[in-house]
């Protein structure tokens, strides 16, 4: 079945069964490796994209969902690696190994959408989904604050 | 076991209804209080029929019990979980605490970047066990059936400031079509469904409405 949808800014057409998972377009089809396999269910937010300006976790979005729609993955969240959360994270060093981190800036950057100066709580609410086993939340939350104009 | 007790539970609920708390004894005591008909037995996952409950002669009464028989829907943990009494709805039989830890947000579908439907899809996804039905929402506050009583449960739906604003007839319709409702009775992955079939539950509600919609007693859990 061919699907339409425009993947960080590119219209792009796959011939791929509906049900496939957008994280499987993204990574096996269109070869965007920064989005990341985590635990396939919904429980940690590794895989997390845009669709249409709101987070979902690419691993259990079919496809299809996205049909028509706008993917943003990590590499499409700035043209030139430059977001205000990606700076913060190089300059805090918040990403350790670094494996959710696109899923966490995936987030994060939402949430700086949707409210420009969010409160801990609120960074704390939104960022919940998101786990990181290296431990790095206190760094991320700094990431956000800094981000946010604020101190970190 | 809780799911065999279910059904003389809802069957002493009824025999309560009729002859006051005094008599609920009669139900689990075996004690003999006279001409009264045993309502239907039937398994946790069935529901009776509203000519199940034709031996009740009382109208208020027979609806009072069509009511508790679909609060057996109403409280099933497929249904009740996402009308928690807070900001986090449950999940599973156990009625855990929904993990990932979400919140029900300023309306009702998630805070940003925790959304529903972040994860939740229009249907089922069976490879990952994720539920799914269109329109997946914690239900509003008002909402909450979680820790209340079956009478408070039945106003709520009778009141359209609480009710979404929909009339008895709309209430009916809603519980015998809705999509996300019926996901109750097709929840995926394995989990237990909701007692009965949507067509059968939308019929008590029906037979309830009929009857006048009279709601339990206080004390009727």
């Amino acid at each position: 079945m061919s699907i339409k949808l425009r993947v960080n800014g590119v219209e792009r057409t796959l011939d791929v069964d509906p049900e496939m998972p957008l994280l499987w377009a993204i990574r096996d089809v269109l070869g965007l490796t920064g989005t990341k396999y985590g635990c396939g269910e919904a429980l940690c937010g590794a895989c997390t994209v845009h669709l249409d300006g709101q987070p979902v976790r690419a691993c259990v979005t079919p496809v299809r969902r996205a049909g028509g729609h706008a993917v943003t993955t990590i590499e499409g969240l700035s043209p030139d690696g430059k977001h205000p959360l990606q700076q913060a994270w190089i300059e805090l060093g918040v990403p350790q190994c670094g494996y959710c981190q696109a899923g966490q800036l995936m987030t994060a950057a939402a949430l700086l959408k949707a409210k420009p100066s969010p409160s801990d709580e609120e960074i704390d609410q939104s960022m919940a989904g998101n786990l990181c086993r290296c431990g790095t939340y206190t760094r991320i939350r700094a990431g956000i604050r800094k981000a946010a104009g604020g101190k970190p | 076991m809780g799911t065999r007790a279910r059904p003389s539970r809802a069957a002493c609920l009824v025999v309560s209804a009729l002859l006051g708390a005094a008599a609920a004894g009669a139900c689990t005591g075996g004690t003999d209080q006279g001409t009264l008909t045993p309502l239907r037995a039937v398994g946790a996952n069935e529901l009776r029929t509203p000519g199940d409950f034709a031996s009740i002669e009382d109208e208020t009464e027979r609806s009072r019990a069509l009511f508790v028989e679909a609060a057996r829907v109403l409280t099933h943990p497929r249904c009740i979980n996402c009308h928690p009494n807070g900001d986090v709805p449950h999940q599973r039989d156990s009625m855990e605490l929904h993990d990932p830890p979400v919140l029900r947000g300023p309306d009702d579908h998630g805070v940003v970047g925790m959304e529903c439907t972040s994860c939740h899809q229009d249907r089922n996804q069976p490879h990952t066990r994720v539920p799914g039905a269109p329109k997946w929402a914690v239900a509003p506050i008002e909402m909450a059936w979680v820790g209340k009583s079956l009478a408070h449960i039945c106003e709520q739906l009778k009141d359209r400031n609480r009710n979404g604003g929909k009339t008895l007839g709309e209430i009916v319709e809603h519980n015998t079509h809705d999509p996300l409702v019926a996901w109750g009775w097709d929840p995926g992955a394995g989990r237990q469904p909701a007692p009965g079939t949507q067509k059968q539950f939308g019929a008590l509600f029906q037979a309830w409405m009929d009857t006048g919609a009279e709601c339990p007693k206080e004390e009727e859990r």
